[in-house]
Formats: structure tokens, sequence, C-alpha cells
């Protein structure tokens, strides 16, 4: 039972760094029905900038707390993110909205392969370690189990940033210009929303929670390389379709759900074959499920 | 009348100041950080940083004076050519693109010699023809080729009946391992193997395909990424079978029909009194793909015109209307799954043969995009515009592997190879904003009253199946 609950633990801290992707997905397909394949490097982009936040903070500054530090590296890694994902937007999907389905599909595989080989050649394919931030961790009365520090600092962040993006989606002008674009584009800018600017926005405020994934992920394992974006990604990915797609709190769901999947599969038979559970846990979620866990059927007019 | 444009011309000017200086504003944002400065790793294995402000400099500017030139002359001058272009009438097809799948045949059956007569031209003699066309039949020729194969086997899937696959590298995997596997263990030939290998394929892609018939457009995808991913690590792990990420080397040559392209005395040279040259077995190999290619065409076209082609183009246009006109989609879908996957499965073990060696790193989900993409730059169900597509993107990429001279330009530190896939991910994107709908958007009708007549992109509509 202790094993249990300490699996389970180690699966919510990484179910809770891919539902932090995922959200970034499952926002941008419910407004404009894309796959945004470019996110899980947005997110890769994202850790690279964190690590450099923190030598850049070491080299020049020297000794900085850990929270001022872990502070700095998001905030940073987050608004140059946002940044990027607002280009990446701009120059490679908005030409291309109202185009074929497929059309900025293949722009952001395209933008996936550019972004990574990109953090390749300006930063060195090697893998970038850094010195552990958060050190210890605390045991759970009368038992074994043990939470370490890192992971209550993830489990924490994820809440805090979770509840600010409820707050954001379902009080703000903003969130209410969202929420209306993903049900209607044609009447939300009949009604005066500035469409474009709203879908800008989306792709900012996915990209800025994929930053912090991508920060919480550097701080977890204290390692990032340029090929770290695809892996989290297809399962972030995964996730939000599990959690169905379009649903924001199916997103959080998906990747808690996939997060347990994989830590409690690895525990008790093989950890070679975690993604393959994950995958096929998926695959068997869809065809009994086909609109995720927690998504809306699909309704179709004729 | 004058003033006014000088005005405006001002205007343009001024505007392209400014938006020059906000792409510049932009790029030093963007680029900060990940340009300005580098990790490396010193001896204590620590990650160090050097500042590069001077490459930051040339990207801020790049950026800065790229967005000016655009904004104050490229665009000005775009807007006033098509204001030109729709002036003019609709052009009749010219000759060239009228005959040109034939050209292309021609210049693709004739490719290896005219390669060894340039170069024997070029070095003074036979053998130096022989040897120098080595890199070009094999790096050129069959590499573009193989993906022009993949990229018609899945124009069957995707441009034909409208299914999303993100994952048609796994029938590339299972048709290259059944051929690594049966011919090293029980020493099958490869024309015994090619046909196997195929059929295993396309009844992967039934297994794969009943699942997620109920699946539509984005979740097809992902589920078939996600089986896509299920084989690769299924082949990683499984070591007992696949040996893992060692690969499976040793894999027995093609032969033509029996003979073997050995050096020895019953070998292909030997017996044709040829002198000895590893260069045979390239050419020999460059027919078996293209003939494997032309016959994934030739079933395209001829499928295209039979009851199951038009069904799956039914299919791709819509899905309701199609069942209601009384289309089995169950067994529609799963031919269309079948058949693409046969083709990945036959250039798979096309693959193994020429590789003699293959491992799950040649499977990876890249694969799978490149494919995909090539289908669609080349314009959905269009042969001849996705043969183009794939020369262009895997050639020009290979191509980078060749440019020695830029060394001299940029230093001998400069490895072009290193920004192959970097430019191949750019390319993908600026070819996509210009031409969305693919470099030959006109798609042939395959139904017709008394004339064929070209149907413009703007009426094709890709299906949500």
């Amino acid at each position: 039972m202790e094993y249990f609950i300490q699996q389970s633990i180690n699966g919510l801290t990484l179910g809770s760094i891919y539902g932090l992707i995922a959200i970034g997905y499952t926002m941008v397909y419910g407004i404009i029905g894309m796959i945004n394949f470019a996110h899980g490097d947005v997110f890769m982009l994202g850790a690279f900038m964190a690590m450099i936040v923190f030598l850049a903070l070491t080299t020049f500054i020297g000794g900085v707390p850990v929270v001022l530090a872990l502070l700095l590296m998001m905030i940073v890694a987050m608004l140059l993110t946002g940044l990027w994902s607002w280009t990446i937007e701009r120059l490679a999907y908005r030409p291309l909205r109202g185009s074929f389905r497929l059309a900025p599909l293949i722009t952001a595989i395209g933008m996936s392969i550019a972004l990574s080989n990109f953090v390749q050649v300006t930063q060195g394919p090697r893998n970038k370690p850094i010195p552990p931030l958060v050190n210890g961790g605390i045991g759970i009365y009368g038992t074994n189990v043990t939470i370490a520090y890192k992971q209550m600092v993830i489990i924490i962040v994820t809440a805090i940033l979770l509840a600010a993006f409820w707050y954001l989606v379902n009080r703000t002008t903003l969130g209410r210009a969202q929420r209306s674009c993903e049900q209607d584009r044609k009447m939300a800018a009949l009604l005066g929303i500035d469409v474009d600017k709203t879908i800008s926005m989306t792709f900012v405020m996915g990209a800025m929670l994929a930053a912090v994934a991508g920060t919480l992920y550097l701080m977890f394992y204290g390692v990032i390389s340029f090929t770290d974006g695809f892996t989290p990604g297809v399962k972030a990915f995964t996730a939000a379709v599990l959690g169905g797609i379009g649903s924001l709190p199916g997103a959080v769901v998906g990747g808690l759900l996939i997060g347990l999947i994989e830590a409690l599969w690895s525990a008790y038979f093989s950890i070679d074959y975690k993604d393959v559970a994950a995958f096929s846990i998926l695959a068997i979620v869809l065809i009994f499920l086909p609109s995720g866990i927690l998504g809306r059927p699909e309704v179709e007019k004729v | 009348m004058a003033d006014t444009q000088k005005t405006g011309r001002e205007s343009v000017f001024a505007k392209a100041v400014k938006e020059g200086l906000l792409a510049a504003a932009l790029a030093l944002g963007l680029f900060s950080l990940i340009v300005g400065f580098r990790t490396d790793q010193n001896i204590r294995n620590e990650l160090v940083l050097n500042q590069r402000w001077g490459l930051l400099a040339i990207f801020v500017l790049v950026a800065g004076v790229g967005r000016f030139l655009l904004t104050a002359y490229i665009t000005p001058w775009n807007v006033a050519r098509n204001k030109n272009k729709r002036a003019a009438v609709e052009r009749e097809q010219s000759t060239f693109r009228k005959s040109f799948p034939k050209i292309g045949l021609g210049l693709l059956l004739t490719y290896p010699f005219l390669v060894i007569l340039i170069l024997t031209a070029y070095n003074g003699s036979i053998m130096g023809g022989l040897q120098g066309s080595l890199k070009y039949v094999d790096n050129f020729g069959i590499q573009i080729l193989i993906y022009v194969m993949l990229a018609w086997g899945l124009n069957i899937v995707v441009g034909l009946a409208g299914l999303l696959d993100l994952g048609y590298v796994a029938f590339y995997a299972v048709g290259a391992y059944s051929y690594a596997l049966l011919s090293t263990h029980f020493g099958l030939s490869f024309w015994l193997l090619l046909p196997m290998a195929g059929i295993f394929a396309a009844l992967w892609g039934i297994m794969l395909g009943f699942p997620v018939l109920r699946l539509r457009g984005d979740y097809l995808a992902i589920v078939t990424l996600a089986f896509g991913e299920i084989i690769r690590l299924v082949l990683i792990n499984w070591t007992v079978v696949t040996k893992g990420t060692f690969g499976i080397s040793g894999i027995a040559k093609a032969t033509l029909f029996g003979i073997p392209f050995t050096p020895g005395p019953t070998g292909f040279a030997a017996l044709l009194g040829l002198p000895n040259s590893g260069v045979y077995y390239k050419i020999f190999l460059y027919y078996l793909i293209l003939f494997l290619a032309l016959l994934t065409a030739w079933v395209t076209i001829r499928l295209r015109r039979m009851p199951i082609g038009r069904a799956w183009e039914a299919l791709r246009e819509d899905e309701i209307a199609c069942r209601s006109l009384g289309i089995n989609t169950t067994t529609t879908k799963l031919t269309a799954f079948a058949t693409g996957a046969m083709f990945g499965g036959f250039a798979g073990s096309f693959f193994a043969a020429r590789q003699g060696f293959v491992s799950p790193e040649s499977f990876v989900f890249l694969e799978s995009a490149i494919i995909l993409a090539i289908v669609v730059l080349g314009g959905m169900g269009s042969l001849v515009g996705i043969a183009i597509a794939a020369a262009v993107m895997i050639g020009g990429t290979e191509l980078l592997r060749e440019l020695e001279f830029l060394k001299r330009i940029f230093g001998n530190d400069f490895t072009p190879e290193l920004y192959r896939m970097l430019l191949f991910g750019l390319a993908m994107i600026v070819v996509m904003v210009w031409k969305p709908r693919g470099f030959v958007g006109n798609r042939e009708p395959s139904a017709f009253l008394h004339k064929r007549k070209m149907v413009s992109s703007e009426f094709t509509k890709e299906g949500h199946g």
C-alpha cells in the first residue's frame, strides 16, 4: 500500500507537468481545430530558456535564493516563450487560416522540426545538466512514504496556475472572448470580438503554461536536451485527447491519468513498456469513448 | 497626381521603417537568450555560459532589414505584379506541362546511364564514371525514389480516402523487419519475401484499421500516431527477437532472379564479363525501386477508376453522403488502410535489402511526418506533384551534404549537414504558406462528362473522415 501511494505521488507529479502542456493543446484545438504539433517543442524551448536564465543568475549574480531563482526562471521563460509562440502563430499558422485542414498541420510539423533543430544548432546537441535546485523531502508520519520538496513545488505551482487560469478563462473579458470564439468564430467576430487577437492570446497562454511545465521539468529531472520536446509533447497531446480535446478540465484529468498510468505501470509491470501502456490505454479509451472522458460528443449537422 | 503618389510612397516607407524596427525588437526578444548565450560543458561537466552578442546582432539586423525590405519594396512590387496578372487571360496548359509525366518517366528510366555517361566524360575513364556515379545513383536516385514510393502509398490513405494517418512509418517498419527476420532466420529469398512483407504490412493495416474505424479526423490521426510509436517501442524493447536498438545486421542482398551481385565467379559481373564494381548492384536497386514505385502509381491510377477507388474519393468528400448512398464505409476504409500499408511494406522490405541493416532508429515519427509532408506539399492526390515534392524536399536536403564550397565562405567549422533538418522544417513552412494546395493543386476528375476538365483546387475538399 505504501509503495502504491508513493508511486501515485510520483505519477501525480509527472501528470501535473503533462496536464500543463496538455492545456495548450486543448485550448488551441478548441478554438481553431488544429493540432499544434510544435507545442511540445515550445515546451522544450521554455525549459531551455529557464536553464539559460538559471545559468545567467549563477554566473552574473552568484548565490540567489532558490525561491527567487525559480520565480525568475519561470517568469522570464513564460514571457519569452509566449513571445515565441506569438511569432510562430503569426508567421506559420495565421496565413493559413481558412485554408484546408491539413495545411496548418503540416506547417506545425515543419515548425516542430525547425524549432528542435534550431535549438540543436544554437545550443549544441549534448544534454544540458544543471545542479539540483531543490533537495530533500518530508516523510508522511507513520509511513515510509516520502514526498520530495521538488514534487511539492510542482504540485503547488500547478495548482496555483490552474486556479489563475480558471479565473482567466471564466471570469475575464479575454476568457469570455476565447469561449465565444470556441463556440462560433464567425458569430463572435460579428459581435465585435477581435478573433485574430483572441487566437494569438490563446497561443501565448498555452505557451506560457508550457514554459512553466518546462521549468518544472528541468527542476525535476535536472537535465534537458533538444530532443526532449517530442515525447512529453506526444504524451501531453495524448492526455488532451484522453480527457476530451477542447475541454480544459479534461486536459488536466487526462494529464494526471497519463502520469498515473505511466508511474504505476513502471512500478508494477515493466519500465520498458510504460509508453506502450500509455498509448494503448489511449487507443482503448478512444475506441469505447470516442470523444474522450470529459469531451462533448461531436454532433454532426447534415 | 504625382504629389499623392509621392506621399503614398513616403507613407509606405515610414510604415516600412516602423515595421522593420518592430521586427528587430521582436527578434531581440526572441533570440536574446537562445542565441545570445551558448551553454557548453566544461571539464567538470558543468554548464558554462558563453556570450555571443555578435551573432545576436546579426540575427536582429537580418530580421529588421528583412522586414523593412519586405514592406517597402517586395509587397508593393508583388501587388503590382498580381494586378497585371489578373488582367491576363487564363492560359492553356503549356505542352511542357502536359507532357511532363512522359518526360519525367523517360528521365527516370535513363537516369543511371545519364549519370555514368556524364561522369565518364568528366573523368575520362569508364571506371571513374562507374565509381563516381555510385553516390548519385544511391544517395539521390534510390533515396528519393524510396520516399516517392512511400508518399504514393500514403497518398492512397490520405489523398484518396481522406484518412489522416500519422503512423505510416509503422508499416514501413513491419515490411523491413519481416524481410530482415525471415531472411536471416530462414534464408528465404528477396523475391519471395517481397510479396510476403507486403501481405504482412497489409494485415497490420487491417488490424490497426479495425479499432479506429469509428474515429474521425484528428482522433484518427492521434491513434495512428500512437500505433506508430507502439510498434517502434516494441521493436526497441522486444530484444529477444529484434535485438533492440542494436538492430539486425547482415541482411541478405537482393538477387537478380537468383544471380547474386557478388565479386565471385557466379556473380553478375563475371557472368556478363564486366569489370568488377559495386555499382551494378546500385543500378539494379535503382531499377527495382523505380519498378516498385511505378507499380504503386499504376495501381493507384487503375484503382481510381474502379468502384473501390471511387468509393474512397466519395468517402473523402463526405462520409455521411457516402454512407447514405449505400457504400460500406467499413470495407472502404479497411481496404484503403490495407492497400496503403501494403506498399509501405514493399518499400520497407526494399529498404532492408538495400541497407543490409535495420534498427528502430529508422522508423521514428519524423519519418511519418516527412512522408505526410511530401504528400501534402505535392498536392494531395496528384502523383506528379508528390514526385516533384519528394525530389525537391529529399533531394534538396541531400544536396546540402554536397555543399563543400560553403566551408570556404564560413570557415572550416561550418558543417552544412547540421542545418539539413532545420532547413527542411523551414522549407515545409515556406512552401505551405506560399502554396497551401501544394505544387500541383489542380485535380484530374476521375469521372467526367464528354470532356476532362481540371478541377480547380478551390472546389476540392478534404474530408474529415
